[in-house]
């Protein structure tokens, strides 16, 4: 949604600089997976904050529901049962988009506008500026955008784009009955998982971590994960997310590629014309039947 | 075909339509997907009415494309099976871009470029018709994996490249050699035109004279 | 709770047994987290499910549903045997050293005294050995055999970790581990806490569940500390305000009782409840009883309660048994009550056995049902398929709903588990007619009376001379029954040592019950409420969070009965000179003259340690009890008994007697209890975070949340079954079926009982046929009718069922 124009660093299919006078510090939003209890509420508040409702569904057979993120559901939690050195373990995850700071998304978008980064990191979606193609959705190495069938046009978490706007946190942050979820600088916010760390540490997660990963430039959603050795524990977090190589390659070296084809073509032609000339059939001597080159 | 005066049938109404009907689609879709291509080409989505309607529009003017084609590869594929005069002909490209008709081997209805454009145009639209499905929104893209959808838009994409650049080439080879834009729009060309582009063909009209 | 909420945060430990707090209080569970983030506290999670809470534990021990007294004795036999208790406190503050009357033993499952014709106990040989000087006798070295600290040892001796293992399914190194954890709170500067809810208190033994948890706090000296207690978790915003004003039916405003049909004389009424000090030189707090009832009858019936009446003594209704809810449908089932008034509250969805509730609610004459939404019970007779299988035609009751508001469409206060009474203001206006239920009860009032007036009748008096000076007889306003609570002077109150000296004038809103008096001079609708709204104004209302001790004590945020306290029994926290056992929590201590501190000391604030007042002053002998005397129905030391559906078909301790013996329950429902033939799979109900009850099914975005009913099992029975996640089964009881989508999880094991293998089949509630989640069956259509032996409270923790795929 749009609502800040001032700070925006990056803008999906755009060549030139965007308005970006105003800068702001990175913000972040870190989820601490060992103080979550899957309450759900984050789901709630986000729902209510954005005034959007999914429908009754039904029980697959989990406690998750809804089953997915969906246009409506832009945050939903994925529940884990796993078996691991310390015994059954049943891992919450709070999924929604990680706000890379190298976004895949907006990489990926061909509509100028339609996705934007602020310079607080938070990649937000200008849904007014969206066509529907989807290409966000194959851009994102975590495989947050929604279509939207109603109106197709993509939907993700904004991260309270309007909200931190005016300096209030996100509404999942607000809602958190634990504090798993915390909200701050970017900085602070790696300060934080440290002391976090520390103290899981002591209980027994030798390979506690945060979970910030470098190969999409880090993310503005971060996690404390207390098996960071193996972020796909958790309902398949990507283990080392990045933004897929033909992903990269159509929105990198195929577009200058593809468009100095063109125009070596076209310039071709038109050296070729000027230098060789036009080919004409000689009218004059239509009467003549032969043909030089040709065969009886 | 019949001749009459200096003038030889060279495509009849019908092929006529059918090849601007392609041309004319293919031109939709070109700049349709161009526009989703590259910032530099968006504003191409305004000729559609509005960035969305481009969006829309495009790949059923792909699907349609690739149908319209597919009735005028039904009337031209007898004449574009390739020969050894064609092979032969490529081998001395130079020769035709050099305007030497005279040192080529004898080109039929269509000569080996032309041939070599219909088989490529064939074998590319079904690829951007494969790809494109998979990774049509909201209809059938969902049916399909996320890496797969990522093959499919870089071979979707390239494959038009490529499509366009043959294109290009043929639209370019129509304006060079000229007579060729009059034979596609009016259906005739002069003896001359044809004894020089097209011999073989011309000898064929022309009950061998 | 005896502590609060924020004190959560202090403890070393942190056991939640009996209860999921993560799921079902994920508000307050933040203090959990606190603890563990900011003092290193270990959280323990005991359940026979791994829940949410478990999910963030650092200790999951599964038990067998219904077993944690036997997992709970083995505690106190491991901290016995190895000799972590807290000597000074146990000797000191508990009854440790009493001894017990020579009639008192235990044998067989059976305590002395046991009438198996009426299934009750003669109680009276559970008591202390009275001295010639009337006190009871102690023996300081506790090494006298009839002791309570050696009849306990002995008690729980059988308790040994094998046992416990064998009962419960708890793998005995699992077990162990607990205990270590548990031990390392017995010195002064460690505490542990235990937090309980339903999970407790929904067993035919939940009171003694939660007694042995108290007992194991006394024997590690955690009552009364920061940071430990024990801690029961309300479900209901406002269900602790409910329970200090009357919850169960034998009660009166602030824990007073109801007279039995044989106390007619109200001076032995009072006598009976004013105790006198079993020990030199105790308080004895209960002596006050008669101010505090005769307040209570002032706010009630004002000038018409007089001395010359006995303060309206005889209008009191005089209890032949105790009315409890499973009494109540059982003489609705039996034809004997055709009339009921069923205010905030959904019994056919909260009381066991549906099949019964039908059948009793189909013979009342009237159902009046007073609720915000439209309530299954408000329903029974209408026909939903499977999910409500009745016959409308054959139903005559006449059910009248009054629609009323919610919580958030008015004024009032709230009291939360940690005894905080909180004003909270309208939000938004209610919908269509409804009003709050104070109007609706107002309206039935003023008409009853009208009729009473105009008619005579055959006891008009209690109604006719009701005190009713509302300013809107049809409309009290919560202010006003605040005010009405707190209670005011109806005279000039003077000093007792100078008359002199007005305390009070005549009509001020008194500052706590301490001046409350039972000459007439005072009146107060709950004394435990006394000081909520003073002169000063609403003390509910008050939002200071200052905190100067970093313990929590909070004590200008709103009002926590009794008098503002927020530790209960906080002199414990001292040692006998008054000096804190943990410098670090430093509650209240003795400065040479008073007792003062960060709470407000519960204790005579000017009894000096030397005094030897001990610390459990509402006690006659002034200490927690680790032997119950004659206050509970079915012991005074808790003892496993099985649910009256076991999976193991015996008690491993006393196989002859199987279940508790003074457990509530009816003939008839005797017959309708399956075996674990029949029903092999020991079932469990709970919530789930997502919903609240019943209400929430009726709001969008907890449907959303959960649609559908489901049940939990583990991927073992599941595979056994040919059950797939996802699959509608089939679940029964020898009550009725139910069915749901399988949630098939690793997080219910099977659990290896006294040989055979136990599986659990976890059944949440929360659906019904009404709502805008999806439709689904009650789940009490399954569960027993029966209840606790203390509490009535029915044993919706424990039953038997069989599962199929549908």
């Amino acid at each position: 949604m749009a609502l800040q124009s001032l700070d925006i660093i990056r803008r999906s299919a755009t060549t030139t600089p965007p308005p970006g006078v105003r800068q702001t510090e990175k913000l972040a939003k870190l989820i601490d997976i060992s103080k979550c209890i899957g309450c759900k509420a984050c789901q709630v508040a986000c729902m209510e904050w954005n005034d959007t409702r999914d429908a009754i569904g039904h029980n697959h057979g989990v406690l998750d529901d809804p089953m997915d993120l969906t246009e409506n559901s832009w945050t939903v939690m994925r529940y884990s049962e796993v078996e691991t050195d310390r015994g059954l373990e049943w891992l919450i995850r709070k999924d929604g988009c990680m706000h890379c700071a190298d976004p895949g998304c907006l990489k990926a978008c061909p509509a100028p506008g339609a996705i934007v980064q602020y310079s607080n990191g938070i990649v937000d979606f200008h849904e007014e500026n969206c066509i529907g193609c989807g290409y966000c959705i194959t851009g994102c190495p975590f495989n947050i955008p929604r279509l939207s069938k109603k109106d197709s046009k993509v939907y993700k978490c904004t991260l309270c784009a309007d909200r931190v706007a005016v300096g209030l946190e996100p509404a999942c942050v607000k809602t958190c009955p634990t504090g798993a979820i915390v909200f701050g600088t970017k900085e602070k916010m790696i300060q934080h998982a440290e002391e976090r760390l520390v103290d899981l540490k002591e209980r027994g997660y030798a390979h506690a971590g945060l979970y910030n990963p470098k190969g999409v430039g880090g993310t503005h959603v971060m996690y404390v994960l207390p098996h960071a050795d193996a972020p796909s524990l958790y309902h398949g977090l990507p283990d080392e997310p990045k933004i897929d190589f033909w992903v990269a390659f159509w929105k990198g070296a195929a577009k200058p590629i593809g468009n100095w084809l063109l125009g070596l073509v076209a310039f071709a032609a038109f050296l070729h014309y000027i230098t060789v000339g036009p080919n004409e059939a000689d009218e004059a001597n239509d009467k003549e039947p032969e043909h030089a080159g040709g065969k009886p | 075909m019949s001749t009459q005066d200096n003038r030889i049938v060279r495509a009849t109404a019908p092929e006529r339509v059918n090849h601007w009907l392609v041309a004319i689609l293919f031109v939709l879709a070109a700049l349709g997907g161009l526009a989703l291509f590259h910032p530099f080409f968006f504003w191409f989505t305004n000729l559609f009415g509005s960035p969305t309607w481009a969006r829309i529009a495009h790949p059923f003017i792909g699907a349609l494309l690739f149908f319209v084609f597919l009735r005028l590869a039904a009337r031209w594929a007898g004449d574009c099976r390739l020969t050894d005069d064609d092979r032969q002909w490529l081998r001395q490209i130079y020769d035709v871009i050099g305007k030497h008709e005279e040192k080529l081997p004898e080109a039929g209805r269509f000569n080996a470029g032309q041939k070599c454009l219909f088989w490529f145009q064939l074998f590319a639209l079904c690829l951007l018709l494969v790809t494109g499905v998979v990774i049509w929104r909201p209809w059938f893209a969902p049916s399909f994996s996320i890496p797969i959808i990522r093959v499919a838009v870089v071979a979707h994409g390239v494959t038009a490249f490529l499509f366009v650049a043959a294109i290009l080439v043929h639209i370019y080879a129509a304006f060079w050699v000229k007579g060729s834009i009059k034979g596609m729009t009016t259906g005739w060309v002069t003896r001359a035109w044809a004894k020089k582009f097209h011999p073989g063909w011309y000898r064929q009209v022309s009950g061998g004279k | 709770m005896t502590n609060h909420w924020v004190d959560i945060k202090n403890a070393n430990v942190i056991i939640v047994m009996g209860g999921n707090a993560a799921e079902a209080h994920p508000c307050g569970f933040k203090w959990v987290t606190e603890a563990k983030a900011h003092n290193q506290a270990k959280f323990i999670v005991i359940d026979p499910r791994f829940t949410r809470s478990a999910s963030v534990a650092d200790l999951y021990a599964p038990l067998r549903t219904g077993t944690d007294i036997a997992f709970l004795g083995g505690v106190i036999n491991y901290l016995l045997s190895h000799d972590k208790i807290q000597h000074e406190y146990v000797k000191a503050y508990t009854n440790a050293s009493f001894i017990v009357a020579d009639g008192y033993k235990f044998g067989e499952g059976l305590f002395s005294g046991y009438d198996e014709a009426t299934r009750t106990y003669d109680r009276s040989s559970w008591a202390y050995e009275i001295g010639p000087d009337g006190y009871a006798k102690i023996d300081e070295t506790m090494q006298n055999r009839r002791c309570v600290l050696q009849l306990l040892k002995s008690h729980y001796s059988r308790y040994t970790p094998e046992t416990v293992s064998g009962i419960c399914g708890t793998p005995k190194e699992t077990f162990l581990k607990v205990c270590e954890l548990i031990a390392t709170t017995s010195v002064p500067n460690r505490t542990l806490t235990f937090m309980y809810a339903l999970g407790w208190t929904q067993h035919s033994v939940g009171s003694q569940m939660i007694r042995t948890a108290a007992m194991v706090q006394l024997l590690l000296g955690n009552v009364g500390m920061a940071g430990g207690g024990v801690n029961a978790l309300r479900g209901h915003s406002n269900i602790q305000g409910l329970t200090d004003l009357g919850l169960l039916s034998d009660l009166l405003p602030g824990y007073l009782t109801l007279p039995r049909e044989n106390e007619t004389d109200y001076q032995a009424y009072i006598a009976k409840r004013a105790l006198k000090p079993l020990r030199p030189g105790q308080m004895s707090y209960w002596q006050n009883y008669g101010k505090f009832h005769v307040s209570l009858m002032k706010a009630w019936y004002g000038a018409n309660a007089t001395t010359g009446n006995n303060w309206c003594y005889d209008w009191l209704p005089k209890l032949d048994k105790v009315y409890d809810v499973l009494q109540v449908f059982e003489l609705m089932a039996q034809g004997k009550l055709n009339g009921y008034v069923c205010q905030g509250f959904n019994p056919l969805g909260s009381i066991p056995n549906k099949a019964k509730l039908i059948k009793a609610m189909s013979q009342l004459k009237y159902l009046v049902v007073i609720d915000p939404l439209a309530t299954e019970t408000s329903c029974f007779w209408e026909n939903h398929g499977d999910y409500n299988d009745v016959d409308p035609a054959k139903i005559a009751t006449e059910v009248i709903r009054l629609p009323s508001t919610c919580f958030a469409e008015e004024n009032g206060s709230l009291t939360n588990s940690g005894r905080w009474l909180q004003w909270h203001y309208k939000g938004a206006p209610p919908p269509g007619d409804a009003k709050p239920d104070a109007d609706i009860i107002a309206g039935i009032f003023l008409k009853l009376r009208e009729l009473y007036r105009k008619e005579g009748g055959a006891f008009p008096d209690p109604i006719l001379n009701l005190t009713w000076d509302y300013a809107i007889p049809h409309a009290p306003a919560p202010e006003e029954l605040a005010r009405e609570y707190n209670g005011k002077a109806l005279a000039d109150l003077t000093d007792p040592k100078d008359p002199t000296k007005v305390l009070m004038k005549r009509g001020q809103l008194l500052d706590g019950f301490a001046q409350l008096r039972d000459d007439g001079s005072t009146s107060c609708g709950c004394w435990l409420y006394s000081g909520a709204w003073t002169e000063k104004g609403n003390m509910m209302a008050r939002r200071d969070n200052y905190d100067p001790s970093g313990l929590g004590s909070t004590l200008n945020w709103a009002f926590a009965w009794p008098a503002n306290r927020r530790v209960l029994y906080n002199r414990a926290s001292c040692d006998l000179q008054g000096r804190p056992w943990d410098p670090n929590r430093k509650l209240v201590y003795w400065d040479g003259i008073k007792w003062t501190g960060a709470d407000v000391p519960d204790f005579k604030p000017d009894s000096a340690p030397a005094e030897g007042m001990s610390p459990f002053i509402m006690q006659p002998e002034g200490v927690g009890r680790l032997f119950a005397l004659d206050k509970m129905a079915e012991g005074p030391f808790p003892e496993h008994y099985e649910p009256f559906e076991t999976p193991i078909a015996t008690n491993p301790l006393h196989p002859r007697v199987i279940s508790n013996p003074a457990a509530r329950v009816f003939r008839d429902d005797l017959a309708a209890f399956g075996t674990s033939k029949e029903y092999p799979y020991a079932a469990t109900t709970y919530r789930v975070t997502e919903h609240f009850h019943f209400w929430t099914k009726h709001t969008l975005l907890s449907s959303i949340l959960q649609p559908e009913q489901f049940v939990e099992i583990g991927e073992e029975l599941a595979k056994e079954k040919g059950i797939r996640a996802g699959d509608l089964v089939k679940v029964w009881s020898k009550r009725g079926f139910i069915k749901a989508k399988a949630v098939v999880t690793k997080r219910i094991k099977p659990l290896k009982v006294n040989g055979t293998t136990v599986y659990h089949v976890g059944i949440p509630i929360h659906w019904g046929f009404k709502g805008i989640a999806r439709d689904g069956y009650l789940a009490n259509t399954l569960t027993p009718f029966v209840g606790d032996a203390n509490t009535q409270t029915p044993e919706f923790k424990s039953f038997l069922v069989n599962i199929e795929k549908a």
